[in-house]
């Protein structure tokens, strides 16, 4: 449960971001976030809230992480 | 090659494998406190390519693993009352006493709702005015401040049916009580990277301050593990220690200020009871009074009920590294994924049943 999930915001309303990862879409709430994201951004999710915006090759190589390397279920 | 495979590399990985093999001097025991670690480290294969003389421990870093069989008494308690419980899906299959778990009271009516956060914890509560629900809040930092936001939510809206029940626990004093710990021997510690995304690293100084222990704020690929144990090694041989952040990639060195700043508001630090290591002061999380509407323990005047501990079971000791899981005499016998007995066997990312997965 302590995982931190990079998605792709694909969207932004108020504090809630629309986010996709593999196909899965999901909404985050950007409430304790501590830069702005912006659409393309991806921010690491942990529990429906995101934890921080990371720029996309960083994002894109972290989610190859949990992926591949650790074989897990991205979102419920 | 991109960037991404680089991490998974077999022969960069075998280059610094090479290298600790070649620079390590003595017998180290290193400790990951990351339940995602105690994973990744299994599922790599790193655990069996490592040299003898390194003996590689998970601690304490499943935040299921550490609720204390008190705290699942309380919750299993509070579901008996009239109140919808809202929890994150890990906890309803943890046994508290009896083998009882919420699972169980679920089938006997109890009111459970498993949620994604803390958020749709508060939408519940929300769309059932006529309800009181409790969110049962289990986690490390990462997950507390996501709890915290919730309660100023909930706050700002004047809810008077939702209520947040705090087990939530600290990692640096944890930590500390592992260091000062004699029995546990540690040499070095792999510091938990999403934990370390919102606190950053000033609250590890005293790891090298104090202890003169190595930590490193590790990824979790393959290379980012071995690196870390190869930075650790080096900090040995040199007679040093630091806290490196090895994982700059995800963590910023300040951590999540806003994060920090909602969580304090919500929350002050109490002592908290961990399995296995028994009470920490100063390591949990409770409600400030200006909250005390939201504290399901004031609101349904919900204790800590006295209970004994479930009998053979060894997670208390697995989660200090003084034994590895298939020497508890339950391992893979009594207590298995399909029917955990402790909590370790129950997550995903404990001990044991990382241990059961990947060993047998």
């Amino acid at each position: 449960m302590c995982l931190a999930i990079p998605m792709e915001v694909k969207s932004i309303e108020d504090n809630v971001a629309q986010v996709e990862v593999g196909g899965v879409k999901n909404q985050v709430r950007l409430d304790i976030i501590d830069e702005p994201a912006q659409v393309g951004d991806f921010v690491i999710v942990h529990a429906g809230f995101a934890l921080r915006r990371i720029d996309r090759d960083e994002g894109l190589e972290t989610l190859k992480l949990f992926q591949e390397g650790l074989g897990l279920e991205l979102v419920k | 090659m991109n960037l991404l495979n680089k991490f998974k590399d077999p022969k960069l990985c075998l280059n610094i494998l090479e290298q600790v093999k070649h620079e390590i001097q003595g017998q180290f025991r290193f400790m990951e406190v990351c339940g995602t670690h105690t994973v990744a480290i299994f599922q790599s294969g790193i655990r069996t390519l490592l040299p003898e003389n390194i003996v590689h421990l998970s601690g304490p870093g499943c935040p299921v693993c550490v609720t204390h069989d008190r705290e699942i008494a309380a919750y299993l308690e509070l579901a008996e009352k009239n109140v919808i419980i809202a929890t994150f899906g890990d906890l309803i299959k943890v046994p508290g006493p009896g083998g009882r778990n919420l699972k169980m009271a679920q089938a006997e009516g109890a009111r459970i709702q498993v949620v994604y956060s803390a958020f749709d914890a508060l939408q519940l509560a929300m769309q059932n005015p006529q309800d009181k629900v409790v969110f049962l809040g289990v986690g490390f930092e990462t997950t507390a401040p996501t709890v915290a936001a919730t309660v100023k939510m909930a706050k700002e809206k004047d809810l008077d049916n939702f209520s947040v029940l705090s087990f939530h626990k600290l990692v640096p004093p944890a930590l500390k009580a592992l260091a000062s710990d004699k029995d546990i021997q540690v040499d070095g510690l792999l510091l938990p990277g999403h934990v370390s995304t919102v606190i950053g690293l000033d609250p590890y100084l005293f790891l090298t301050d104090e202890y003169n222990m190595p930590a490193v704020i590790g990824g979790f690929e393959p290379l980012d593990i071995l690196q870390a144990i190869l930075i650790m090694i080096r900090q040995k041989s040199q007679g040093h220690a630091s806290v490196i952040n090895n994982y700059k990639r995800v963590v910023n060195d300040a951590g999540n200020l806003r994060a920090l700043q909602v969580m304090r508001e919500v929350f002050e630090t109490s002592d908290a009871m961990w399995r296995g290591l028994g009470v920490i002061p100063e390591s949990g999380l409770a409600l400030r009074k200006d909250f005390e509407n939201f504290n399901a323990f004031i609101v349904h005047e919900q204790d800590l009920p006295d209970v004994k501990n479930v009998p053979g079971c060894k997670c208390g000791d697995v989660l200090k590294g003084l034994i590895s899981p298939d020497k508890c005499p339950l391992f893979g016998i009594r207590c298995t994924p399909a029917s955990p007995v402790g909590p370790c066997m129950v997550s995903t990312e404990g001990s044991c049943a990382a241990y059961h997965k990947y060993s047998i």
